[in-house]
């Protein structure tokens, strides 16, 4: 997939993909018009895009790039780093935020006071932004600065659906409590590795920490950073603050973050067990094998029975989220490079999948006014096309062959055999049962109960069904062809497995031509 | 509006600008000494906090209305990033202030200077929001009901 | 002997001693209290416990502050600490901030700041919405 860009472009791939929102966020709020504020985000977005299919592209022959920011070398320096782990995780996410855009636009009219519209923008560029940075750095503490960028804007983000229910704002504060602790969390567990390094660059910590297992100010760092993370990606004992914040946030903010906030969070843990920590470390088998794997479990099940009693269809989504969060852990804790893509693999399809349904019960909120289950019973022919991409994303989210879903357990069960652990892969189909429950249970209101008599609902406008579809159709896609997805990410996870972070073996961009 | 006692307000008249005074030393020195824009901005923000405090919010809203002061947020932000993306424009990598001026340490000096000028307009600017969001708000009590 | 390095030991940790009180008091607060304002307070004295954290290690004994002099043998304190704590500090301001406006608009539609009654409207509000939806289910459909 050879990408051209011009050359003055190119070498300053990796800035630009996290520089171009950043400069948008302010121009957003500059001028007060929302249509430049929309136009200027969309354009922003589809650079973004742009940029990171360039350097998944330069990236997918096992090459690392590095970016110096302000001309100064790491260690010393901040330097940006791209691998084909991030380089998927950048994808994703500017991906998504392209096409979750477009129906912003149209859905905040009915969610978000109109003189808040450019503010939306601003904050949603700015979550945007830092997500980009949690993925593309290459510096320990740049992570906890873009995480708290993203964070902050996330909260104001889930907060601004307190216009049409109160309760976005007791979630937005839990959300705000709880990711504050994540955070500092994290922090504590950076300051007791910089404490024992005197480095904070991934790369060079990966050396440093080489042969300094029995450390227990480093395992403790260690414990505080795989602690902090989980309350931001929601690992099962951690997820309180989930169901509320997507279930009452507007509802492209809630398609947007479930599509790529715990995700880089998820990816923020990959890099720092495999990157900085080694999978060699046996502190770290043990934390995978004794308390990510059970959880992991637990988390497919229970959090899948819990989405089953759900009336309101996002909550509904929401648990099944963290259900999803749990199969990704799975593939990480059987620690070989199948199970490992298999967690990149569903990175993305998860990605595509929860953002396709979010949107589409999206597109019935902005017509019905409620994401309540009873409410829409017999969309099924008042909406036929929402309601048949909410069919797609649940077959997916069942894992039905021919769909996204399906190629991710696929990989996922193929881990568990390679590590001979059958019983896993019985419960990974055993826990696909249950979503087909809670899945049903919504194609039951959707198609077969009758429209009440008033209802007066009608097809969603192309504003919201566009950008629906181009993610409905792209489970699909990535469900027949499997190749690209599957090649990528077995890719990255053996980027992950080598250790190191590249190393020195980084190729350095955008600094040509200094003396 | 309430009015504050005679010596407050008097007071305050005269530390406004030695407030506002210091602010820009520690920004424009910072490349020297210790300071810079965080500092800055926040003591910037104190004088016009301090003002608004003992001579009401509307006065101060006449002075820096909150229309400026969202714009000044944005433009910091924008100084900040602009100089990153000129000295990409000069052939340097982001935020690279050698190539900002023939000789590198000078470059390094406009550099900083003008990083930490964006710095502190966004901090002062910011500041002045938080302040105009919680005092702008209708108070639950007045305060003859405390 | 062996009884002095134990006290050297816990002497010369005094901040780190320090640290973990402040944060654990900080996380209690957190978690134990029901009023709102109350669990900032205690998430400030936490982060507040991690600045502290971050400063003592970036202390050289006997370093002077890390400010430029011509003098190549003068020590100095590890300033990267400083600086990677200042911005943790703008962190925390801007989430405090949040959180305050958070409450404050919290009061003015729940008219309480105390997490059990939030807890207890919402709880309501919850049980009105599948009381309405059990109603709509009784009138047509078999909504169970």
């Amino acid at each position: 997939m050879p990408l051209l860009l011009p050359e003055a472009l190119a070498d300053h791939a990796p800035m630009l993909a996290v520089l171009v929102p950043l400069l948008a966020a302010p121009l957003a709020m500059l001028f007060g018009n929302r249509a430049f504020a929309y136009g200027i985000s969309f354009a922003a977005s589809v650079a973004s895009f742009i940029f990171s299919m360039f350097l998944l592209a330069r990236v997918m022959d096992g090459s690392v790039l590095s970016y110096h920011l302000g001309g100064w070398a790491p260690p010393l320096g901040i330097e940006y780093r791209v691998d084909a782990a991030n380089a998927l995780v950048l994808l994703i996410v500017s991906a998504i935020s392209a096409v979750v855009l477009p129906f912003a636009r149209t859905s905040i009219e009915t969610e978000i006071a109109e003189r808040h519209h450019t503010l939306f923008y601003a904050c949603y560029m700015l979550c945007f932004t830092g997500l980009m940075g949690v993925a593309i750095t290459g510096d320990a503490f740049n992570v906890f600065v873009f995480l708290e960028v993203s964070s902050l804007s996330t909260y104001v983000l889930v907060a601004l659906g307190a216009e049409k229910d109160r309760r976005a704002l007791s979630a937005a504060y839990d959300y705000l409590i709880l990711g504050t602790i994540g955070a500092t969390f994290f922090v504590i567990g950076l300051g007791l590795i910089y404490m024992t390094t005197g480095t904070l660059n991934m790369a060079d910590l990966a050396q440093r920490l080489t042969g300094l297992e029995s450390n227990r100010t480093l395992r403790s760092g260690f414990a505080f950073i795989v602690v902090g993370m989980g309350l931001k990606m929601a690992i099962y004992p951690l997820h309180r603050w989930l169901p509320s914040a997507y279930t009452y946030a507007p509802s492209a903010v809630s398609a947007f973050l479930a599509a790529t906030a715990t995700k880089v969070a998820i990816y923020v843990v990959l890099r720092f067990m495999f990157s900085v920590y080694s999978a060699k470390f046996g502190f770290e088998r043990d934390t995978l094998q004794l308390i990510i794997f059970p959880f992991a479990i637990i988390a497919m099940f229970a959090a899948s029975i819990v989405a089953c009693y759900q009336i309101n269809l996002k909550r509904m989504l929401a648990y099944s989220s963290i259900a999803q969060i749990g199969y990704m852990l799975l593939g990480v804790s059987m620690l070989n490079v199948t199970g490992l893509s298999a967690t990149l693999v569903h990175l993305f399809n998860h990605a595509v999948t929860k953002g396709a349904l979010f949107l589409a019960v999206g597109a019935i909120v902005y017509r019905t006014g409620s994401a309540l289950l009873p409410h829409m019973a017999g969309l099924g022919r008042k909406m036929p096309w929402t309601s048949a991409a909410i069919v797609i994303g649940g077959l997916s989210l069942i894992g039905i062959p021919s769909t996204a879903g399906f190629v991710s357990k696929w990989v996922l069960i193929a881990g568990a055999f390679e590590r001979d652990a059958w019983p896993v892969a019985v419960l990974i189909v055993a826990s696909s049962l249950i979503a087909v429950v809670y899945v049903w249970r919504v194609l039951e209101v959707l198609y077969l109960q009758p429209a009440p008599a008033n209802s007066t609902a009608t097809e969603a406008p192309l504003g919201l069904l566009i950008p629906t579809w181009i993610l409905a159709l792209a489970s699909i896609w990535f469900g027949l062809d499997a190749d690209l997805t599957v090649s990528v990410s077995r890719t990255a996870a053996e980027a992950l497995l080598n250790g190191g972070f590249g190393g020195d073996a980084a190729i350095i961009m955008g600094v040509e031509g200094r003396k | 509006m309430m009015d504050h006692h005679l010596i407050l307000r008097v007071v305050t008249k005269l530390l406004v600008a030695p407030i506002l005074l210091f602010g820009l030393y520690v920004q424009f020195h910072g490349d020297f000494g210790p300071g810079g824009g965080f500092q800055a901005g926040v003591i910037f923000a104190v004088a016009f906090i301090l003002y608004g405090l003992v001579f009401s919010l509307k006065r101060l809203c006449k002075t820096v209305p909150d229309w400026l002061v969202h714009r000044l947020i944005a433009v910091g932000l924008l100084l900040y990033a602009g100089t990153g993306v000129v000295s990409m424009f000069l052939g340097g990598a982001f935020l690279d202030y050698n190539v900002l001026s023939k000789d590198p340490v000078a470059g390094q000096h406009w550099g900083i200077l003008i990083i930490e000028l964006g710095v502190g307009i966004t901090v002062f600017a910011v500041m002045l929001a938080i302040y105009y969001a919680f005092a702008g708000r209708p108070p639950a009590l007045d305060d003859a009901d405390w | 002997m062996e009884q002095m390095t134990t006290l050297t030991f816990v002497l010369g940790h005094m901040n780190y001693w320090l640290f973990v009180v402040l944060m654990m008091t900080g996380l209690y607060i957190v978690v134990a209290r029901g009023n709102l304002l109350k669990k900032v307070v205690g998430l400030n004295l936490f982060q507040a416990a991690v600045f502290m954290l971050y400063i003592s290690m970036g202390k050289v004994a006997g370093g002077t502050a890390p400010i430029f002099t011509n003098n190549p043998a003068e020590t100095y304190s590890n300033p990267l600490p400083h600086v990677l704590i200042l911005t943790a500090i703008v962190v925390g301001i801007a989430t405090t901030a949040l959180g305050l406006a958070l409450i404050v608009r919290i009061n003015e539609t729940y008219d309480t700041i105390e997490e059990d009654e939030i807890l207890a409207l919402d709880h309501a509000t919850a049980q009105k919405e599948i009381d309405a939806v059990a109603k709509l289910g009784s009138d047509g459909g078999d909504v169970k």
